[in-house]
Order: C-alpha cells, then structure tokens, then sequence
C-alpha cells in the first residue's frame, strides 16, 4: 500500500497547487493550462479509488470539451490590456470582489454542510437502499442505478443542458446579410438552359449583365 | 520493498517492449506514407538512402536531431517547449490499451476504449499550446482552426464508438475484440465504418481535412515557428496518433487480432501479425485518400461534422439498439 499512498499525495499534492496557481497566476491562459492540470490529477484521483468510469468521463467532458471552449474564449480575449489590471493602482471600482466573496462563502458553507453530515451521519452508505455489488464493473452499476431508479431525474438534467444550449444559440445568434452560401441542391439542379444565355451583343455597346 | 522495485522493472521492460516497435514503425510508415503518395501521382517518392528508400526516415531524424532548436523571442517560452512533448506523450501513451492478442496487452483495463477517447481528445491542447504560445498569427490561427475541427469530429467518434458499445456490452477493448468472433462489425455496422474512417482522417488532421496546417494559407499552421527536434517531436506524435486511429478502426471494426475466417492456414498466423496486416491495410486507405483528394473548405469540413456526421449517427445509434432490442441480441444481461 505504500505505492499507492505515495501516489495518492502526489496527485492530490499537483491538484491543490495547480488549484492554487489558476487564482495566482496573472497570464489566463496559464490559468486555464493549471485548470486542465487539476481536472487531470483529480480524475487520477478518482481512478485510484477504483472509479475509473468517473475518472475517464471527467478526462473527456470537462479536459476534452469544456476546458478546450474556456481555453478558445480566453485566448480570443484581449489578454494583453487586461494583463496587471487587477492589481495596478489604475484599478478602480471593487464591484466583482464581493459577489466573488457572497459566492465562495455560500461555497463554503455547502461544504460546511456535505462534510458535517458526512460526520454526524458514517453509516450513510451502508443505509443507503442500493446494493453496492464489487463484482459487477463501475461502469454498469452506475448505468443500472442512472437509467432506472433516477432515469427522471437523468432525462430532466438533459432537457435542461438542451434548454440552456438553444438559449446560448438564440442569444448569440445574428443573421447576417451579404453572406455568400453553397447550397448543393442549388448548384446540382442547375441545367443548361439556365446557365448558358446565347444573347445577341450589339456592336460597340456589349452586354449588360445583371447579376 | 524489493517486489516494488521487481514490478517497476517487468513494466518497464514491457513498456519499451512495446514503445520502440511503435517508433520505429512510426519511421517505417512515414516512408511507406510517401512511397504511396508518390506511386500514386507517378513519381518514385524517396528511393536513395537504403533499399527502396528504407533508410530515408532515419536520415530526416538524423538531420532532425543535429539542426538548431529556434525558441522565438517572443514566444511562451516553457509553454513553447510542453506543447511538442505533451503532443508526443498522449500519442504514445494510449498504445498501452490496445491489445495485439488475447493476453497480450500491456494494461488490461475496464474502461479501455474510454481511455483511447479521452486521450485522443486530450491531443487537440498539443497543438492549442504549440499554436499560442508561437505567439504569431499563422501558427495562432491553424491551432484555433485545428480545436474546432478535433472537437467537432469528435463528438461522432463518440456516438459511433456507442454504436459498437451497444453491440458489445463491454467497455473492455479486448471484449471489443472477442465479440466480432462470428462477425466483423465492419458488416452490420458498415456506414458507421465509413464514417469512423472519414473522422479519423480529420481527427488527425490529415488530408483533405489538414486545414490546421494548409501551406497556402497558413505556411505550415501551428508548426511554423517549430524547427529541428521540436518539429520532428511534432511530427512524430502526428504519425502516431495516425496509426493510433487505424488500430482503433482495426479494433472497433475489423475484428482486432482475429483472422478473417478461423480455418486452418489463417488461424494458425498469431494475433500480432492480424493486427499488424489490418492496421497497415486501414493506413494505406490513409495515404491514399491523402494522394487523391484536394482539401476541403473550412465551412464544408463544419457542414459535413456537424450536419450530416452527426445526426446519421445519431440516427444510427437509434437503428442499432431498436434492431438489438427488437430481436432480443443485447448483450450481457
């Protein structure tokens, strides 16, 4: 077991600091990098104790999709004029510093909450009505309880990922005019008829085209 | 104390057991690469250095390896020098899921074919960093371009990788394997082949869907500012990742290590050499399509990932488990 504990500090040592360094670090994009580092180390975690569908679910969701749009929109941004901001002197107005406080204090305190009734409450596991069987893989337990007991709750946390998918959709999107599309449907139909004009061009004057 | 350091050593001796073959295959294949691109359009490709040319790859490694490393000034510098590495690293550290035989697999793990999606979702932040940290608009562009396209292509690697789950019932990629015993999912699930082939080919960044790297406009893409060893780092990590996709088709569709027919003269081939036939069959599928079709349009490659690749196999999926469903062949119940 000493491997497996000197593995276990190390991850767990690479996530708080890399978690410490995405606040520290002034660069965003360094920030974001540390990110993926802590998304990394924690989904190593949860291999170690044994949840290696958690695990790889985490590396694929939040390293493979979210942590690479986040990645896209901080280095669209324009870092450059941000960079220092937050601590020159040219800083002014303090309006996000306490939302962030209201934030990480309800934050704290819901953690206050699962650790305390972790706490008061050990056997919660063994209480619990679903049998955990060790022979069956993680990957089918979770898929027996996910898409039978809780498949209500499963379908509504869907509906709201699509709700709030086509709300970013309809809030970004603008029609724009003047842009040239392919349409296949349109260049495969096209006969000869239509496209060749045989015209009769004057002398000296040419023909006018209008497109 | 001393079984620890015991292990250590069988794995690493396993690890290089398996990690110098995929390198020196990975030389091997970009000489084949190009020898196919060139029989194709009539030329005679490289064919100097060694018999037929053999030896070309290691005298560009050679050459690789003794030009100069240019850091550009204005770069990011540490994440400059990461960006190659970690491309290098995630190309070689899914081999060690890929089995070449029953029992003959270097990590044998529940959620195998999981790991292969996760790790060759990871390989898109290589070319991210490489990308920004150039510091340069080229490179910056090609990198942007190139999250799109990987991101975009693989959200249908996922859906068709459900498809064979469904028919499989196992994450397991060994599992994977013994399930085609009586049939090849190459046959029931033909178009999900098709269009696994064609998303790997974007995956990788290959042509015709190589607009990361499109030398007409962006002179070499995320690779510009690269030189000498990085590049080749680069490079090899790319080639990797391409014979990595074509052992997961080779795993997913064409029965892995198994032999067409189990009669006697093919059953008696060992597993490895199945693989090997059926990984270099699907590469030089690769390198033909690279000799034979021209590149794709930015707005086309979106239009086919998201418009059409998606919903078919969506569509698919929905086909696959009311037809398992409606004749009673789930599996494991």
């Amino acid at each position: 077991m000493i491997a497996h504990s000197v593995f276990f500090y190390i991850f767990s040592l690479i996530a708080i600091v890399s978690a410490v360094m995405v606040t520290v670090s002034k660069n965003t994009v360094h920030s974001v990098f540390f990110l993926i580092l802590d998304f990394i180390s924690i989904s190593c975690l949860f291999i170690m104790i044994g949840a290696e569908f958690l695990g790889m679910i985490m590396l694929i969701v939040y390293v493979g999709a979210v942590a690479v749009l986040f990645l896209f929109v901080v280095m669209m941004l324009n870092v450059a004029e941000q960079k220092g901001q937050w601590f020159s002197s040219r800083w002014d107005g303090g309006t996000h510093i306490p939302v962030g406080l209201l934030v990480s204090l309800i934050i704290f305190f819901e953690l206050i909450i699962v650790i305390g009734g972790w706490k008061y409450k050990p056997d919660l596991l063994n209480s619990l009505s679903i049998n955990i069987s060790t022979e069956v893989t993680n990957t089918r337990s979770i898929g027996n309880v996910l898409y039978t007991d809780y498949i209500h709750l499963f379908q509504i946390s869907g509906m709201i990922l699509l709700v709030a998918m086509i709300g970013a959709i309809v809030l970004t999107y603008r029609e724009r005019v003047g842009v040239k599309r392919q349409s296949y449907v349109k260049q495969i139909s096209r006969e000869r008829d239509e496209g060749v004009d045989l015209v009769e061009a004057e002398k000296n004057k040419g023909v006018k085209i209008d497109a | 104390m001393d079984s620890y350091f015991s292990i250590l050593f069988t794995e690493v001796y396993k690890i290089l057991f398996l990690l110098v073959p995929v390198l020196v295959s990975v030389a091997m294949i970009v000489w084949l690469d190009r020898r196919v691109w060139a029989f194709v359009q009539k030329r005679r490709g490289p064919n100097v250095v060694g018999p037929f040319g053999l030896f070309q790859s290691l005298a560009d490694a050679l050459k690789y390896i003794f030009k100069e490393i240019i850091i550009p000034a204005s770069s990011n510098k540490l994440v400059f020098v990461l960006a190659p590495v970690v491309t290098m690293t995630l190309a070689l550290i899914s081999w060690a899921v890929i089995p070449f035989g029953e029992d003959f697999v270097l990590a044998d793990i529940n959620v195998g074919i999981l790991y292969l999606f996760a790790v060759s979702s990871l390989g898109v932040y290589g070319i991210i960093m490489g990308g920004w940290a150039s510091n340069s608009k080229y490179p910056f562009l090609g990198a942007i371009r190139s999250a799109a396209q990987m991101v975009s292509y693989e959200v249908s690697i996922g859906v068709i990788i459900i498809n064979v789950l469904l028919c499989v019932g196992s994450l397991n990629l060994s599992d994977i394997v013994m399930a085609q015993q009586n049939l090849w999912f190459v046959i029931p699930l033909f178009p999900m082949f098709v269009i696994f082939f064609i998303s790997a080919l974007a995956e990788t960044n290959r042509p015709p869907f190589d607009l990361p790297e499109a030398e007409a406009e962006l002179v070499a893409g995320y690779q510009t500012e690269y030189s000498g060893m990085m590049y080749a780092m680069f490079w090899l990590g790319e080639y990797a990742n391409i014979l990595l996709m074509c052992a997961m088709g080779a795993v997913l569709f064409l029965g892995g290590w198994l032999s067409p027919i189990d009669i006697f003269p093919l059953n008696a081939i060992p597993g490895p050499f199945w693989l090997i036939f059926k990984i270099l069959f699907l590469f030089i599928l690769f390198a033909l399509v690279k000799a034979t079709v021209p590149r794709y349009r930015y707005d086309q490659l979106m239009k086919l990932g998201w418009k059409i690749f998606l919903p078919f196999s969506l569509f698919y999926v929905v086909l696959t488990s009311s037809f398992l469903l409606y004749f009673d062949l789930l599996p494991g119940k």
